[in-house]
């Protein structure tokens, strides 16, 4: 199982408590978290599934690298960090 | 006669009621979120805002007792990319064209006679339709998936965008549509099929060869007359245009002072040939001319034109109205428009004199009175 937690900025428009989830890479894991929590799917990834521009989610303190298919591969007991980018005003 | 009106601004959306001798805000929603549009339905009163939560995306909300209340509802989402599709290239920015929700740019009702029609202009140039209310957005592929639509033209943003939504009083399935940069385009059939328009208009930015072009006319505004369909006006990139013969050909009006530029324009309900425009100094700088805040109005269809500054900052103003950022109500005697500078002005004797209802709003992308 891996431990998602999201950014206290989203809180405000829809609840993402930290959660253990299943999957072995990133999309997986993202589904399994979502898949009890539809509305915070289109908070996080756009409609074709993409990590949205400004969003940032980091696998044990690593950044992601494939932010369009969601491939990084995520291990038993990894952290993810799912966080708004610095930008806008 | 509307006794209210929404502005919805770059960090809130804010109610204004007329009261006994002026009008003044009464509310304000969502503040420091960004709403970019805002529609009042006057079928059933819903009112509709599209906020644009920048990292978190474009989110649709709703309100069914008259702003009090809302709860976020479906936002149009584009379908699932087509496998192996090979997206083309932006013009200018030598960027894929998106496949996804950048922007939602037009809203407006359908037709008196289909509840629960809702037209959504977006950006990246998708045209979407609701028959509930917006409870679900279906794309309308006719249009997306049209040969052109990978040579239309992005605008200031980076990618083309759909913000006028005419639906035809006489026909809800007639619905004229204003692009930038991709021209004027209309359905007979509600959506199933399309038809480019545009002959008459230019476009002074494209090489001389091509600029007739109906494709690369950039079309910040278009409305419809509703008591005399057939008339129609457009705020241009480079100039005012207006139709007699229901779009099919466009003349053109010059010799407007203190400019011909512009983003917004309103027409009159029952009059045609009565038009408001919110003049700039074109184009490069975009504020008014000598900073003085000014609205132009024609009440002969464009032989001449009235300066109407009564009431508006004559003296380093510097506000600028962007496309969706005028309105008038169904007398045609209120007007309503907001700026950049967060400037909110209403008129009740038809532009003849203005009201500063707001100094201090955040920019001002959209205002839109409550229709009876």
């Amino acid at each position: 199982m891996a431990t998602v937690r999201f950014t206290q900025n989203i809180q405000r428009h829809v609840a993402c408590p930290t959660r253990e989830v299943k999957g072995s890479n990133l999309r997986e894991v993202l589904d399994d978290y979502f898949r009890e929590n539809e509305k915070a799917r289109g908070y996080v990834l756009d409609e074709q599934g993409k990590i949205r521009q400004h969003m940032v989610v980091f696998i044990d303190g690593d950044m992601v690298r494939d932010r369009d298919r969601l491939s990084d591969r995520v291990e038993p007991g990894s952290v993810i960090d799912v966080i708004q980018s610095l930008a806008g005003g | 006669m509307s006794n209210r009106c929404y502005i919805a601004t770059r960090k809130g959306l804010f109610t204004v009621d007329r009261g006994n001798s002026k009008w003044s805000i009464s509310n304000a929603a969502f503040v420091g979120d960004n709403v970019t549009l805002v529609m009042h339905d006057p079928r059933n009163g819903d009112l509709l805002a599209s906020l644009n939560h920048g990292h978190f995306g474009i989110k649709m909300h709703r309100s069914r007792d008259e702003g009090k209340t809302w709860a976020e509802s479906t936002v149009p989402q584009y379908p699932p990319m087509p496998e192996g599709y090979e997206p083309k290239m932006v013009p200018f920015f030598n960027k894929p064209l998106e496949w996804s929700l950048k922007l939602v740019w037009g809203l407006a009702p359908g037709g008196a006679d289909e509840p629960g029609v809702v037209w959504c202009g977006t950006m990246p140039g998708g045209l979407f339709k609701s028959e509930d209310n917006g409870d679900s957005w279906e794309l309308v592929r006719s249009l997306w998936d049209d040969p052109t639509r990978d040579s239309w033209g992005p605008n200031g943003a980076e990618w083309p965008g759909i913000h006028s939504i005419c639906v035809d009083p006489r026909d809800s399935r007639h619905v004229s549509i204003g692009v930038s940069t991709a021209g004027v385009w209309i359905t007979r059939d509600s959506g199933k099929t399309w038809k480019i328009t545009g002959g008459g208009m230019r476009s002074e930015y494209a090489p001389p060869e091509q600029q007739g072009d109906p494709l690369g006319q950039d079309v910040h505004c278009l409305v419809q007359c509703a008591g005399n369909p057939e008339m129609f006006w457009i705020q241009h990139h480079n100039g005012i245009f207006k139709s007699t013969d229901g779009a099919a050909t466009w003349s053109e009006i010059t010799d407007v002072k203190p400019s011909v530029f512009g983003f917004p324009v309103a027409v009159h309900p029952k009059d045609p040939n009565t038009a408001w425009f919110v003049p700039a100094f074109k184009d490069e700088k975009r504020c008014p001319t000598d900073g003085r805040v000014v609205v132009n109005r024609t009440s002969d269809g464009g032989k001449t034109f009235e300066t109407l500054r009564k009431g508006l900052p004559q003296k380093y103003a510097y506000d600028l109205v962007y496309r969706h950022g005028l309105d008038i109500d169904e007398t045609g005697k209120s007007l309503a428009f907001g700026s950049t500078t967060g400037s909110v002005w209403i008129s009740d004797d038809s532009g003849d004199s203005w009201q500063t209802v707001a100094s201090n709003l955040p920019p001002v992308y959209a205002v839109r009175f409550a229709k009876a």
